[in-house]
């Protein structure tokens, strides 16, 4: 069994052996799983120190620091897709980026479209609103 | 394997493989998928699940932020200290995880059980953190039936914190498992959904801390 197409959690130090068979892995492997994962901390802790600093940073336009956070926040999510989740392309491994897709599109339909719809509610509800406040 | 071609160096490479090789089992080539690859796939299908119940929680929060019933809003509520602090336990308790999975790769029965109890030890502080956060909410009258708000704001930290807690008496199963019954293989499948799930809660912790603490200091 070849050691560099195997993804036990991605890891690939972590391939299926019998009780007691040596390890298959390359030396070296466990010092490049660990730098991934170094990788990763220090990557997730850069785009967090971002967003705070997002909030009070004279350098972006007011109204865009909320698009900013998001950004933010979802390219910290990449990270640890790519990093702790070991999610690639690899064949082994592209059922669950398919999957993965799949999700992020339901996710958005669920967020962006309740959002934008109840938006519209509101604008629309709003002549009621204050004639409601007015009978009061 | 001997072949000298150039596909069988580049596992990236999709569809059937010339040299007929067996190791490309999700390209559709060479039979059956290993075990913990299919593991691993109904795992991740279940956490997808359970991101799209955490989307819907986060788009009620959304659409309900405003609706504050003349009670506290983010700004008189959120500390961002105590949400920098818990951002951070989380994100170390990820990482020392990671650490896990690789001493477990390495069947290292030491390394594991330590790494295993600082991302518990981790985990729990973020879980102190937030509770004692929570607790300080209900003590100025902003309990989860205060406002429309807080209903959706407690429902969907406190669901990720129910996600946490579960994943902490999991950890402690795996630790004792992983003691008592070795590196066998059923306990490494285990494992591996464990730490997916870890990773997972990281992830949607890293949804809240933007959407609900950051965005909210910069909405009026």
């Amino acid at each position: 069994m070849s050691s560099a197409h195997d993804f036990d959690a991605g890891s690939v130090v972590g391939e299926d052996r019998l009780p007691g068979e040596p390890s298959a892995a390359a030396p070296g492997a466990l010092g490049a799983e660990i730098r991934g994962y170094l990788i990763g901390l220090a990557l997730s802790v850069l785009l967090t120190i971002a967003a705070f600093w997002a909030l009070h940073t004279p350098l972006i336009y007011g109204p865009s620091i909320m698009m900013a956070i998001v950004v933010l926040a979802v390219a910290q999510m990449g990270i640890h897709l790519v990093f702790f989740l070991h999610l690639t392309t690899a064949p082994d491994n592209l059922n669950n980026a398919l999957a993965l897709a799949f999700g992020v599109l339901i996710v958005g339909l669920i967020v962006f479209g309740s959002v934008w719809v109840m938006n519209h509610l509101n604008q629309n509800m709003l002549p009621n609103l204050q004639l409601m406040q007015m009978q009061r | 394997m001997s072949t000298p071609a150039i596909h069988a160096s580049d596992p990236y490479h999709l569809g059937r493989h010339p040299s007929g090789g067996p190791e490309y089992t999700g390209a559709g080539g060479g039979g059956p998928a290993p075990k913990r690859i299919v593991v691993g796939y109904g795992f991740w299908i279940f956490i997808l699940s359970d991101v799209i119940m955490f989307s819907v929680l986060f788009a009620t929060y959304a659409v309900l932020a405003n609706n504050r019933a003349g009670g506290p809003g983010p700004h008189e509520l959120f500390d961002l200290h105590t949400t920098a602090t818990e951002t951070g336990l989380l994100l170390l308790s990820s990482f020392v995880c990671g650490m896990a999975s690789l001493a477990m790769a390495y069947r290292n029965q030491l390394w594991t059980q330590l790494s295993l109890l600082v991302t518990g030890l981790l985990g729990a502080g973020f879980l102190t953190l937030e509770a004692r956060e929570f607790a300080g909410f209900v003590a100025q009258g902003a309990g989860p039936t205060r406002s429309a708000f807080l209903s959706a704001f407690f429902t969907l930290v406190g669901c990720h914190g129910i996600h946490v807690t579960a994943g902490l008496l999991w950890l402690g199963t795996m630790m004792a498992q992983i003691y008592a019954k070795g590196f066998r293989q059923n306990v490494r499948h285990r494992f591996l959904c464990f730490t997916l799930f870890w990773h997972a809660l990281d992830i949607i912790w890293v949804g809240i801390f933007s959407l609900v603490y950051l965005i909210a200091e910069v909405l009026p």
